[in-house]
């Protein structure tokens, strides 16, 4: 609630900053934005469910768990933005401004209570980022993909918006709790087909959000065509706020007709979990690889969705947390390698770019390697955890298959997160020079920080929730 | 606490040969290799082993769910806890006469694995046990990649998938496991000796187990990575992996699948052990046509714990306490031969045995070094390997009397390839590789001596050894059989 309102405010002073002479007060000041945020986000802490705006927004421990983790990571991604002044063709102040407000879009997904709130927020949410994708406007692959990202988002907004029709038309409101009043209630031998159509088409909207197969076309092309800046905020904050929003759709609207739904997820994860690993293996670019990833990341989380018992919640967050640590370090040095490194006259994003990294800057190379290690599942970093947390709400469902398939993937997820830190251990490359600044280096080591010590001790983060 | 200390010691030790720098890095680590030698043997001397688990801890670590960072000792785990740390030293003192790049890096990596491996047997919560059996892998992994032969990074790589591909079915296991634990479930893993399970479902777990500890020990036919890992690795890596990193594989199979899943065992251990004798068989003909030495023990490793998982299965008094102190012969004979091996390689640069010859000509010590290693992997009696071996076919034997003759065969062929080694290697003609060889040194007899020593000791008096596990392996057993 208060993050709202202050992103809003500070989206606004951020543009007239634009006005201002002096480029470098831009980043300090959003960052100190960021920060009262963050620290405004947790005074409702523990003070129970609240509700805003005439019941549309609903304010309790999982909002704000959610929220504070997309505010952290968007602290992180606008600290290692570096005020965008390797560009001169860069409009630092409207870059920030529309990241702001893309996070109110994004909080507004993640604690509504009302199917209008839901679609403002995704609106907010994609508008910002079709904005920001085609941001490089010089470079044809950004606009390119700034279009096919608008045409197919504009499209699946519209079936989401339907399905939200639909399920008025069927329920007679849009507030979830009086639709789950509905959906639980469901007399013996009606079946409510106009709410099973709005259920579905509503799903289909979220899940091209969060780029699950089969809604997934887009997302290697707009994540290698957008610059990486906003590809690292599209593959942490979109997805997290998107994730948030289908579990609070799933886990309070629609528990009634879990009988209904739950084999229709388990399909699109195993599908999306197929995909997305047997995608990646295949890419050339490190960043393609990381968009397929991203995918694969998706079916994981799915599958916490499908289960859908106690556990999943604390599974999804952590899982979130888990994984937007370990991209947005993955994608910070391949920001710095691939600055200092061209392929073909554009940056070489590709896996040759980070050989012999170990030598060059070891440090860089260490975060790098965690962060693999991290999104691979490898004990003792946060995302075995986030693994091990979606497979036992799973077990505990007593949906064993499903978990038999997601290990089987994350075997070839290995493969191919491996191939990184090969590159840059074990092959020799040419010694470069890569230039870090201390303060994007600070933001690094936190990230690691963070995964290597909620690998160790889980227990921190669950003696929060 | 002192397993704590003994799990923690080998980490500060290599964090500390790490900051130490390149030059003072071995020593460093020889001592810290020796300082958790020590602990481990005055654990040792307060350990009674009618009293069960010892030493122990626990620590909360995902509270709500009844998973916490618990280890502890009992016979089986101390038998390889002093295994593992009498053997590391000897590694890190091994190495000593090559010059790797990186030192600092290599010999702390080596630390980091002895932590990781002592986990492993000390662990008394599943989770915690996963999550050292997985850790265990990162360190050799990077030994063998970074340090190893031209090959190394399509091998190794071929090494590390399979084996997290064989782990995380015993994940999926684990977490079905704690499921079934009553109440708010918990992860201990005596929790899990009590179940309950059908005799479907224990089927499904067993195979679950089965691949994990399969692939890690390896069993046929599950061994494909082997050889070449073995081979591309550095000698202190191949020593690793052979000398103690197989027996996490073993070590598994007594702690999780016998007393788990009992009835899995009777309709499928069948299966396993016949399994094992083809890989007992199979590996010493592969062995009697291999060239390369490192190759030829590699494959001699293979079907020496063929036979040992082949005692394991046999869920008997005798298989599983001649597979423990089978443990620590072949831990102490297969080191012993890659080190020789490692020496003859350094001198002449070449492992082919037809390249070889005439070596005894000039070096008594190393002659006399070598045969003994090799007579204790023969399994002469009075030496290390006969106890096992013994224990283990008569283990065999009762259970199937074919399977035990088949098994038996491993006797007549180990001598073959064996002796064979030594024939091609040592005797005959003076090869113009071996030109100017020079006898072991101070350092390298340094080694060799104390593996020596246990050569004889387990041979002669195996019951200081055996007294340990006997407790704990009776109590399994009636588990097992219950």
């Amino acid at each position: 609630m208060y993050p709202i309102i202050l992103l809003s405010f500070f989206g606004i002073v951020t543009l007239f900053l634009g006005f201002s002479k002096s480029k470098n007060i831009l980043l300090p000041a959003t960052l100190l934005f960021l920060v009262i945020t963050l620290i405004s986000n947790f005074i409702d802490w523990n003070q129970g469910p609240l509700l805003y705006f005439y019941d549309m927004f609903r304010v309790d421990n999982v909002t704000l768990a959610f929220s504070g983790i997309v505010l952290l990571s968007a602290f992180m991604i606008f600290a290692i933005s570096g005020g965008f002044q390797d560009n001169p063709d860069s409009e630092p102040a409207e870059y920030y401004g529309l990241m702001l407000f893309s996070l109110v879009g994004a909080i507004m997904m993640i604690g509504f209570e009302h199917l209008i709130m839901l679609f403002i927020g995704v609106e907010i949410l994609s508008v910002a980022m079709y904005v920001l994708t085609g941001s490089n406007k010089r470079n044809l692959r950004s606009n390119e993909a700034a279009l096919k990202y608008f045409l197919m988002g504009a499209f699946a907004t519209g079936i989401m918006l339907f399905g939200m029709t639909l399920i008025y038309g069927a329920t007679g409101s849009f507030n979830l709790m009086q639709i789950q009043g509905f959906s639980s209630n469901i007399p013996a031998g009606s079946q409510p087909y106009i709410l099973y159509a709005g259920f579905l088409l509503l799903l289909i909207g979220m899940l091209f959000k969060v780029s699950a197969a089969p809604f997934h076309f887009w997302t290697p092309d707009v994540y290698e065509g957008a610059p990486t800046i906003f590809t690292t905020f599209m593959s942490t904050i979109v997805k997290t706020a998107g994730f948030a929003a289908l579990f609070r759709l799933l886990n309070t609207s629609f528990t009634g007709i879990y009988n209904f739904w739950w084999l229709v997820i388990a399909a699109i994860a195993v599908l999306t979990l197929l995909v997305g690993n047997i995608g990646a293996t295949s890419q050339n670019s490190f960043k393609r690889m990381l968009a397929y990833s991203g995918i694969s990341h998706a079916g994981y989380l799915l599958i916490a969705l499908t289960a859908l018992t106690k556990p999943s919640q604390n599974a999804i967050i952590f899982y979130s947390l888990a994984y937007s640590l370990s991209t947005i370090s993955a994608f910070g040095v391949l920001m710095l390698v691939s600055k200092e490194k061209t392929f073909e006259g554009q940056p070489n994003e590709r896996y040759e770019a980070f050989n012999g990294l170990a030598k060059q800057n070891p440090l860089l190379a260490f975060i790098l390697a965690v962060s693999m290690l991290s999104l691979a599942g490898i004990p003792l970093t946060a995302g075995f955890w986030g693994k091990f947390f979606i497979f036992t709400s799973a077990a505990d469902r007593g949906i064993i298959w499903i978990t038999v398939i997601a290990v089987l993937m994350s075997t070839v997820g290995i493969y191919y997160y491996f191939r990184v830190i090969i590159s840059s251990y074990l092959k020799e490359g040419d010694l470069i020079k890569i230039r870090v600044a201390p303060f994007y280096q600070v933001i690094l080591v936190l990230a690691t920080f963070l995964t290597i010590l909620f690998g160790l001790a889980p227990g921190i983060f669950e003696s929060f929730m | 606490m002192l397993t704590l200390l003994l799990i923690l010691l080998p980490i500060a030790a290599g964090v500390l040969t790490l900051l130490s720098g390149e030059r003072l890095s071995k020593q460093v680590a020889l001592v810290g290799g020796l300082a958790s030698l020590g602990v481990a043997i005055f654990t040792w001397l307060q350990f009674d082993p009618a009293a069960g688990t010892q030493f122990g801890f626990k620590y909360a670590w995902v509270a709500s769910g009844g998973i916490s960072f618990a280890a502890g000792l009992d016979g089986i785990s101390l038998v390889l806890v002093l295994l593992t740390t009498f053997l590391t030293p000897l590694i890190i003192l091994s190495a000593f006469k090559h010059e790797y790049k990186n030192a600092a890096s290599f010999y702390s990596l080596i630390l980091f694995m002895e932590a990781a491996l002592i986990g492993v047997f000390t662990a008394t919560d599943a989770f915690l046990f996963y999550l050292f059996f997985e850790a265990a892998l990162i360190p050799v992994y990077f030994l063998a990649a970074i340090w190893g032969g031209e090959n190394r990074l399509k091998v190794t790589f071929k090494f590390f998938i399979y084996t997290i591909f064989g782990s995380l079915f015993m994940m999926v296991a684990l977490v079905y496991l704690y499921y079934q634990t009553p109440g708010t479930h918990t992860s201990e893993i005596t929790a899990f000796y009590n179940l309950q399970l059908s005799p479907a479902v224990q089927g499904f777990i067993f195979w679950a187990f089965f691949i994990a500890f399969a692939i890690k020990m390896p069993l046929f036919p599950f061994h494909t990575w082997q050889p070449d890992t073995y081979t591309e690795s550095p000698t202190p890596a191949t020593m690793l992996l052979s000398g103690i990193m197989l027996k996490m594989g073993v070590y598994g199979l007594i702690r999780f699948l016998l007393p788990i899943v009992p009835a899995g065992m009777q309709d499928w251990g069948i299966l396993a052990m016949i399994l094992s004798v083809i890989g007992i068989i199979y590996g010493s003909i592969i062995a009697i046509q291999q060239s390369d030495m490192k190759r030829l023990i590699a494959y001699s490793s293979f079907a020496h714990v063929g036979l040992m998982a082949a005692g394991v299965f046999s869920s008997s008094v005798n298989g599983l306490q001649g597979a423990l102190i089978q443990m620590l012969a072949h831990g102490i004979n297969v080191i012993g031969l890659f080190f020789i091996i490692d020496i003859i390689y350094s001198r002449t640069k070449t492992r082919y045995l037809d390249q070889l010859g005439g070596i005894t000509q000039s070096t008594p010590h190393l002659s006399v070094y070598f045969m003994i290693l090799l007579l204790g992997s023969v399994a002469l009696p009075l030496t290390n390997g006969f106890v096992g071996e013994f224990l283990l076919l008569s283990s065999v034997f009762a259970y199937d009397s074919w399977l035990g003759a088949i098994a038996g065969l491993t006797i007549i062929l180990g001598s073959v390839y064996m002796l064979r080694l030594f024939q091609k290697s040592m005797f005959g003609p003076k090869s113009k590789w071996v030109e100017g060889f020079q006898d072991l040194t101070a350092s390298e007899r340094a080694v060799l001596l104390p593996l020596v020593i246990m050569v004889f000791w387990i041979g002669i008096y195996p019951n200081t050894f055996l007294k340990i596990t006997e407790p704990t392996v009776s109590q399994l057993l009636q588990l097992v059989n219950n």
